[in-house]
């Protein structure tokens, strides 16, 4: 049986942070880093951008096999976990075969959610969170006719446009919730999102579901709860991830959604820690802990559990998660940071330019800024996000910041930070 | 190892906030990729990518268009690659990567390929494009002439110009350490072995200069090229040591005499020297009701080594590697036919009562305000400055920094100022002569 100090299972933005991490303090501790995947890591987050051409499968990758060479580590694909031994510090893979490790990571990501509609089983349908989803989403949408999105969440919005943009597809989203991009925009901004798709000639199903799926022809026909039947000879169901984390049954390692971990990202389990989109970790507005399936989130706590695996004393614990994301549509930059709720005694800013497409909207509690959202309004996201997550004061001079964040942003950079 | 990479470099107390740095980007890359900021107290800041060590650009790059150049440490963008998702501007906390309003894109600083335009136009030499970088990665391929562990004051930058001159200078040489802190820190060893790969010495305070003449003219009757160097400090080179150096310098003996000035006989207590400026506080010039630091002015020890009509004389300071290192190189071709001498300036982090990590920026002040004045002298040229000291900050920019001038009183600071300006016009009138035969 093999044997490694360090072992990463996962490939993609918190296994990379760690493996630098771990190899900036150890420069030779034995790390062997394995992934389901059969691939060279890559980024969830460019797979649209793989189904619009964009880029190309070939040219995708985050790291290639140099890397793994320079940081020594055996790099194993096509290796997926099924099961956990934390007393034994054993990991078992699907072949059968065990890798014996002092400490683990686990950052095995997430995997697309699988509605419970009656008879979506039944029928032929594309999620996208590989690499081979998106080839296979690219090759379906050159021949498809009607298309159905299910979910208007980051994911469903990007492929819609691809769909639209690739022309000749008839492209429906069905979204349950009464806006698209929820998680990240509120009912106005998605407003402006969902005016540049219809205009774009694609057609917005907010508020409704799917209530049952069944097979027709080479594709499928679907209900609404409205009673309208939706043909499809390409759906995409896209309504979110969730950590798939079959392999930790058995193993006394505390999960909830996700795996939970302290501001160290370890596990309740002595040498297991977790990263990225399967970690349940702290949120820096609640305090509780939940699931922050982003890429800057997963870059972070992939680096801070990499500095705890190598026992780096420079290891600053983990300041909480903040939602954030970019989101580009139509040639129109959208940008989210932070926490979108209004709690009693928040003020709320907001600036909307109908004819421009242009709005802007920020929330400030407690003499800070609580998140920032925007449409073609352009200021620098990390700085805002440090901005909240340093709770600098920003009471004195609120309405400038509002007026232009960019510059006000910077300024508050250079006194602060710099 | 590491690669150590150039860089640019801001010093706020010197941006006027005129924006000829944003403009030159502009020109040259089409859009402003450095922005100069209003700060607090009518000071600057800066928003430039900074080519990180560990780049969060990099790190939230989900197409890997974003790397960074180890060699040359610029962080390099793959337009090709780059599918204009804005995540790295999130990733960054220092506006370092932004969207570029006319192409749309994110544009960065790519330090121009090692000549940024920001630097060469800035006016005030507050930007400037920092080269040391290749020293150090000369310097690390250098074999290490010093045993591990000196011990030194912490924060003391002793260590590094010991270690870095003799690294230069190299195996083939004798080296001489008279009484004081060089010696003190390990050059001369601990029990009953050498602190050195090569032959030290450790002469009287006196006969410094004088044995190392004797040893460099063995060493020519035996025909082998060696490089005699001395390590001083100022008491044992500008007090007690004085007759010896001066003697060999007249008769040009060919050695390397390297004075390290902490302005003061710091190694035995911290007693005044010489070279301790007016006004400081040592343990000879106390502070009380009587005393109020030392009331004499020092003594220019570099300027009189000048009148030797030396073969080469300079004055440097470790805030100014690369100066110093222009001149570490010079002084070694001159000490093969004559007497070279070099005079670095060393903050002293216990005598002169100042936070540990900070003696590079107490140097710089030094030379900043013109307390220090660096030049270099041959017989042929004269003398040239290598720092220009036009637009000194005021001396208490100096003064400041340190505990040993805190108990100043306006008339001392006056005097101090007094004395900077008529030592800087009097070493400025001999570079404009010169400047004038040349």
């Amino acid at each position: 049986m093999d044997a490694t100090q360090y072992l990463i299972v996962g490939s993609s933005h918190a296994a990379i942070e760690a493996v630098n991490a771990i190899r900036l303090h150890d420069a030779e501790g034995s790390l062997t880093l394995a992934t389901k995947d059969s691939q060279l890591p890559y980024s969830p987050t460019v797979l649209p951008y793989v189904v619009s051409g964009r880029s190309s499968p070939d040219r995708a990758f985050l790291r290639d096999d140099n890397f793994f060479a320079r940081q020594k580590v055996d790099f194993r694909r096509g290796c997926a976990l099924s099961a956990l031994d934390p007393q034994r510090k054993l990991a078992r893979f699907a072949d059968g075969s065990e890798i014996a490790f002092d400490k683990i990571l686990l950052a095995t990501g997430a995997a697309p959610v699988r509605p419970p509609i009656p008879g979506l089983d039944t029928v032929p349908c594309h999620v996208l969170r590989t690499l081979d989803d998106a080839t296979g989403l690219r090759a379906a949408s050159g021949r498809a006719r009607r298309a159905v999105v299910l979910g208007g969440g980051l994911v469903g919005m990007h492929a819609a446009e691809n769909l639209v943009e690739a022309g000749q597809v008839e492209v429906t989203i069905v979204e349950m919730n009464s806006q698209v991009m929820g998680g990240y925009f509120d009912a106005t901004a998605a407003a402006l999102i969902e005016k540049a798709f219809a205009a774009h000639g694609a057609r917005l199903l907010t508020g409704h579901k799917v209530v049952a799926a069944a097979p027709a022809g080479q594709g499928a026909v679907l209900a609404l709860d409205n009673g309208e039947n939706l043909e499809a000879d390409l759906l995409l169901v896209a309504v979110g991830v969730q950590p798939d984390l079959g392999y930790l049954n058995g193993s006394g390692v505390a999960c909830q959604a996700g795996i939970l971990v302290d501001d160290t990202m370890q596990t309740s389990a002595a040498g297991v820690w977790a990263a990225g989109d399967c970690a349940q970790a702290r949120n820096f507005f609640t305090g509780t802990n939940t699931l922050n399936a982003i890429l800057p989130a997963a870059a972070e706590q992939g680096r801070i559990a990499g500095m705890a695996m190598a026992g780096d004393s420079d290891l600053k614990p983990y300041r909480g998660g903040v939602p954030l994301n970019t989101y580009r549509f139509f040639g129109h930059h959208a940008l989210s940071v932070g926490n979108g709720d209004a709690p009693p005694g928040a003020e709320v800013m907001t600036r909307l330019d109908e004819a421009q497409g242009r709005y802007l909207k920020a929330i400030f509690h407690e003499d800070c800024l609580r998140g920032i959202f925007a449409i073609d309004e352009f200021f620098d996201g990390g700085v805002m996000w440090e901005l909240i997550r340093r709770r600098i004061d920003l009471s004195a001079m609120r309405e400038r910041f509002f007026a232009d964040p960019l510059a006000a942003g910077r300024e508050l950079m250079s006194q602060h930070w710099r | 190892m590491g690669n150590a990479c150039n860089t640019i470099t801001f010093n706020a107390a010197q941006c006027d906030g005129c924006g000829l740095c944003m403009t030159a980007c502009a020109e040259t890359k089409g859009s402003a990729r450095i922005q100069v900021l209003p700060a607090e107290d009518k000071t600057y800041a800066l928003s430039l990518c900074r080519q990180c060590g560990d780049p969060h650009c990099v790190s939230t790059c989900p197409t890997g268009a974003l790397t960074k150049d180890v060699d040359t440490g610029v962080i390099a963008w793959n337009g090709d690659k780059c599918v204009d998702c804005l995540l790295c501007t999130v990733g960054c906390s220092y506006a370092g990567i932004s969207l570029d309003a006319q192409t749309r894109r994110v544009v960065k600083c790519d330090t121009c390929d090692g000549a940024p335009a920001c630097a060469a136009a800035c006016p005030t030499k507050a930007l400037r494009y920092v080269t040391t970088a290749r020293i150090y990665n000369e310097v690390r391929d250098w074999e290490d002439l010093f045993a591990p562990g000196l011990s030194g004051c912490q924060g003391c930058n002793t260590e590094l110009l010991m270690r870095h001159t003799m690294r230069r200078v190299g195996p083939d040489s004798v080296l001489a350490t008279p009484p004081g802190c060089v010696p003190g820190m390990g050059s001369v060893g601990f029990n009953g072995l050498a602190g050195t790969k090569v032959p030290v010495f450790h002469p009287l305070l006196t006969n410094t200069a004088a044995m190392l003449a004797g040893v460099k003219r063995q060493y020519n009757r035996l025909g082998r090229e060696v490089t005699a160097i001395a390590i001083a400090g100022d008491g044992g080179a500008a007090d007690v040591g004085f007759q010896s150096l001066s003697g060999a310098a007249e008769r040009g003996e060919q050695m390397l005499f390297m004075v390290i000035d902490n302005e003061g006989y710091m190694n035995t207590g911290m007693q005044r020297s010489g070279c301790t400026p007016f006004g400081a506080w040592t343990s000879t010039t106390p502070v009380g009701p009587e005393s109020r630091g030392k009331s004499q002015d020092a003594k220019n020890l570099p300027l009189i080594m000048m009148q030797h009509r030396c073969a080469y004389v300079a004055t440097a300071s470790t805030a100014y590697m690369e100066d110093f290192y222009d001149k570490l190189d010079r002084a070694i071709q001159a000490a093969k036919t004559g007497f070279a001498y070099l005079h670095v300036y060393s903050p002293c982090t216990t005598g002169w009562r100042f936070p540990a990590d900070q003696n590079m920026e107490v140097a710089r002040k030094a030379v900043e305000t013109n307390f220090v004045l660096l030049w270099e002298y041959t017989p042929g040229q004269g003398l040239r400055f290598t720092h220009a000291p036009d637009n000194p900050l005021p001396v208490t920019a100096y003064l400041k920094v340190m505990g040993r001038f805190r108990h100043l009183s306006p008339e001392q600071i006056s005097h101090i100022q007094n004395k900077i300006e008529e030592n800087s016009a009097f070493v400025t009138s001999l570079a404009q002569s010169a400047a004038a035969q040349a």
